[in-house]
């Protein structure tokens, strides 16, 4: 079964299009959303919640079509928002109170564990609690309901690299049980490097490319050089660039260029900056 | 069992992971019908895709070094002698070409390398 599934999801707003996407999440793996603001990430991540409807296309989650009838499998979905929203006067051992009465599977003893891991104070109303803290206790609602499927919107903004990787490697045990799978979306492309199974690029409300990220890292590379070698190599193998006056670095296939020729590895974050400025030239 | 994984390598990591176990398993380190981590757990203790995981154990698979009980995971496949051989001679086939382009590139021919060759063979009698 695929954790996720949408077939020509679009949805329409003035001065935005997200257009036509098409994306599988295989069950027990973890797909990372990357793309630049206003990309259409989170718009995605409202159509797969429901949260908005969309203009044409469809959207299922966890095998069920996602629409007005999705209650059921909402209590099988952890969520965080980039914002995210608990009552400002409750403290973190209250709003666990709100989310037991919230979900049958929840797991009290599961999210105090989260609490104290995370060093998420217990003494403060949550309005009180630094924009790293509410994430962290947002994050820890997510995990302690048994959910099959985290959906998760900037899930590591305001957090620090400690925690970050902390917090990478709580989703990474999560996915252990082969049965849950985790959509995240995040500027800090490096968590998503070390995270994800599958990589999608938005761009500009166009799915770019999704594929399975080691794949990525496999097919395409980068090369130094000079202008007049970039203009021998076939056409088809370049596929971004980063002008100097001195030399070209060029994101390329692999399997492109000649074999003398020594490409060095490209990162995640490196792949998606350099197709994005191509397509602005 | 002790795995390295180099991203700055540019060798594909499943490829990686795909040599160590075999070497280990050749070396006798992870001895015959030895259970090995699964794919899931592999994968999550190295930080590194179910994929790529699963890539890995498949190459082993097809090349003989290991079998898959369902349901149980993965084990070492028992000593091939045949197996061995086959490998070693992969290597003594890569080994050669590198020689023949090496010789190639400072004008050597066959012969010089074959006469090479008996003079290290000479040099060990003594």
């Amino acid at each position: 079964m695929n954790a996720i599934e949408t077939k020509g999801l679009t949805k329409r707003y003035e001065g935005f299009t997200l257009d036509g996407l098409d994306l599988t999440l295989p069950a027990g793996c973890i797909m990372g959303l990357v793309g630049e603001n206003g990309a259409g990430k989170s718009t995605t991540i409202r159509l797969l919640l429901g949260l908005t409807k969309p203009d044409a296309g469809t959207a299922a989650v966890l095998g069920a079509p996602v629409g007005p009838d999705m209650r059921a499998v909402k209590q099988d979905i952890g969520v965080v928002l980039d914002d995210v929203g608990y009552p400002v006067s409750l403290r973190a051992d209250q709003i666990g109170k709100i989310m037991a009465a919230a979900y049958k599977n929840w797991d009290q003893g599961l999210f105090e564990k989260y609490l104290r891991d995370l060093d998420i104070p217990t003494d403060k109303k949550f309005s009180a609690l630094s924009r790293g803290n509410k994430m962290k206790l947002g994050i820890a609602a997510a995990m302690s309901h048994d959910a099959k499927l985290l959906i998760l919107d900037e899930p590591t903004g305001g957090l620090d690299p400690v925690v970050r990787d902390e917090v990478v490697d709580l989703f990474s045990d999560f996915t252990r049980d082969p049965a849950k799978s985790i959509l995240i979306s995040s500027h800090i492309v490096s968590d998503l490097e070390k995270l994800c199974d599958y990589i999608a690029f938005l761009h500009k409300g166009k799915l770019l490319l999704c594929e399975e990220k080691d794949r990525l890292l496999e097919e395409y590379g980068l090369v130094q050089c000079a202008q007049e070698q970039l203009a021998e190599l076939a056409p088809g193998a370049v596929l971004g660039r980063r002008e100097t006056p001195y030399h070209i670095e060029a994101l390329v296939r692999r399997d492109a260029v000649p074999a003398g020729m020594e490409v060095r590895p490209v990162t995640i974050e490196e792949l998606f900056v350099l197709l994005v400025k191509e397509d602005k030239q | 069992m002790t795995i390295f994984i180099d991203n700055k390598s540019g060798a594909p990591i499943y490829e990686q992971i795909a040599a160590q176990l075999k070497a280990q398993i050749i070396s006798g380190e992870l001895g015959e019908d030895e259970l090995l981590p699964s794919i899931r757990s592999l994968a999550k203790d190295l930080r590194i895709s179910v994929i790529t995981t699963k890539r890995a154990y498949d190459e082993l698979e097809r090349e003989g070094f290991l079998y898959t009980v369902a349901g149980k995971g993965s084990f070492v496949a028992p000593k091939n002698v045949e197996l061995l051989r086959e490998e070693n001679l992969k290597k003594l086939e890569s080994l050669l070409a590198e020689v023949s382009h090496l010789a190639a590139s400072c004008g050597l021919t066959k012969q010089d390398i074959l006469d090479m060759i008996d003079i290290m063979e000479e040099g060990d009698d003594i």
